[in-house]
């Protein structure tokens, strides 16, 4: 397979619009738990129980009222086939690894995947490039909607929509924006950036990588309170956030350019240096280079080079991605030659 | 002494852990702190969910202090077999019937978890809604014809319990259906 075929394959179409504030945020996504009435929670559920709630939601979601979506059942997997839809957050480690009866629902853009039987019966989740945390919520909140004319949800006045972990329960709502922030970490901004957000009770994760160091400069914030709280609040405290956090990101950038023009350019261009000549690279540089050269793009330092660049090497360098292109199983040596390999190849198509 | 945790070997390791001055003790079993990476001398392996556990444990840790903390062994949810115990470990409900079946020890977990809050403030399910709203119009109702009787208006107390029959079937009804 040519390597063009295969990019434009691996990337979700929805990844390849361009939202608001994409120079910044990358993506934005919501996620809403929830379980059916009377039926034990996955956790406890036997075989007949969990292929019964598969049942009736692949039922109500295949009426013509709804764009089409496609089942995918985790038990016919091959594990390269789940690392992928993992690495392309279509669903989570715990669905590919841990689920006994889980399956997945997909819309053709896959903007929209429903997880069934991970840890709470439904997962719906919608994600949507750029700062756009309200559409994808109404988006969300529609499909929440059309499942619910056909089943009774587990719901309580007192508790909200009940769910397995008391972390989720009361809206079930997790909304989250992945964030890219190279100028926050280079000016150490972040590391005082992070304990504020936290105590707004918000999240900062590193996407790829552990705790602050955060692989590729990329951070995702997300809300963790779901209970006292209405919907509408848990977005709207989480957007204010992110949108104080894109302007510091802006001005550090600024501060960037106008004090340290050369040294800012010197460390752009080797990065780019690095990924068009590279014959062995790690993830960690291989993320670190790429984040360089998306400022790069970002500040036009680096013309002539499209912007998701970053966004779809960040998800094609993954183990899951060298080892479905290559076809076969590779050693992590392997995989730093093939890495290499696919980085330069895909340079060298926006140079022509 | 029998361990904490499981309730059914013999502790033979006894901790005491001080944060922030606080001073708490544990006793447990070999099994048990196996499993619990923390209590292992060099081992950071720890999930949200063991974290989670730490809270919903609450000061029931303190073994000498019998308090409103103490939990029955007994206490189990009577639809998917889930003791307190278990759930306390796993961090998870097995059902929705476990949020009744430990009611009485949700409140501070709910409230350490989620900053305070104990109750839903968010989106109501369209149909679940409005049995909801009916079971609000109920109690007011219900209200309404006591006071009429107190005050002797029998015609409108008869009026009154009619309505609620009413309502009362209705909702009886959306159950089983």
């Amino acid at each position: 397979m040519s390597l063009e075929r295969f990019i434009s394959d691996a990337i979700s179409p929805w990844m390849k619009r361009e939202g608001p504030e994409s120079d910044i945020v990358l993506s934005s996504r919501v996620r809403l738990a929830r379980n059916i009435h009377q039926f034990v929670f996955p956790i406890a559920a036997d075989k007949e129980s969990a292929h019964e709630v598969i049942g009736s939601i692949s039922s109500c979601t295949n009426e013509e009222e709804t764009e089409p979506l496609e089942m995918l059942m985790m038990e016919k997997l091959k594990p390269i086939q789940k690392r992928v839809l993992v690495e392309k957050h279509l669903i989570s480690p715990n669905l590919a690894e841990q689920a006994k009866y889980g399956a997945v629902l997909m819309n053709d853009d896959e903007s929209v995947s429903i997880m069934l039987n991970e840890e709470d019966h439904i997962r719906i989740q919608c994600l949507a490039p750029g700062f756009q945390l309200e559409e994808v919520l109404h988006k969300a909140n529609e499909i929440d909607d059309l499942i619910e004319k056909n089943v009774d949800y587990a719901f309580d006045e007192k508790r909200g929509y009940l769910t397995s972990c008391p972390t989720n329960v009361g809206t079930g709502l997790r909304a989250s924006v992945m964030m890219h922030l190279p100028a926050l970490v280079l000016t150490k901004k972040m590391s005082r950036i992070i304990p504020a957000i936290n105590q707004l009770g918000l999240a900062v994760r590193g996407i790829y990588g552990e705790g602050t160091e955060a692989q590729g400069n990329i951070f995702q914030i997300s809300n963790q309170m779901t209970l006292g709280k209405s919907e509408e609040d848990i977005m709207e405290d989480l957007a204010g956030v992110v949108a104080q956090v894109i302007q510091q990101e802006r001005a550090a950038r600024k501060q960037l350019q106008d004090a340290l023009k050369l040294q800012l350019e010197d460390k752009l261009f080797r990065s780019l240096g690095t990924l068009e000549n590279c014959r062995i690279i790690q993830s960690k540089e291989a993320a670190k280079c790429l984040s360089d050269v998306r400022l790069g793009i970002d500040l036009e330092i680096l013309p002539g080079i499209s912007k998701t660049i970053l966004n779809e090497l960040m998800i094609l360098t993954q183990p899951g991605f060298l080892q479905q292109y290559a076809g076969e199983v590779l050693t992590p040596e392997e995989r730093d030659i093939r890495r290499a390999t696919l980085i330069r190849e895909r340079i060298k198509l926006e140079n022509r | 002494m029998n361990c904490e945790e499981c309730h059914e070997r013999e502790a033979s390791l006894h901790f005491t852990k001080i944060i922030n001055g606080e001073k708490t003790e544990f006793h447990i079993c070999e099994h048990c702190a196996k499993e619990k990476g923390e209590f292992m001398p060099g081992s950071n392996s720890f999930s949200i969910h063991q974290l989670l556990s730490g809270l919903l444990h609450g000061d029931g840790h303190v073994p000498n202090t019998p308090s409103s903390n103490f939990i029955p062994p007994s206490l189990s949810c009577e639809k998917c077999g889930m003791s307190y115990y278990q759930f306390a470990k796993i961090g998870r409900f097995g059902c929705e019937n476990c949020y009744k079946a430990f009611e009485s020890k949700l409140n501070p977990i709910f409230k350490r978890v989620h900053g305070g809050n104990t109750l839903h403030a968010g989106k109501i399910p369209l149909r679940a809604g409005s049995s909801i709203q009916e079971k609000k119009q109920l109690q007011q109702l219900k209200q309404a014809l006591q006071q009429y009787i107190l005050n002797e208006e029998f015609e409108k107390a008869a009026e009154t319990r009619d309505i609620i029959r009413e309502i009362e079937r209705r909702l009886e009804q959306g159950r089983d259906s």
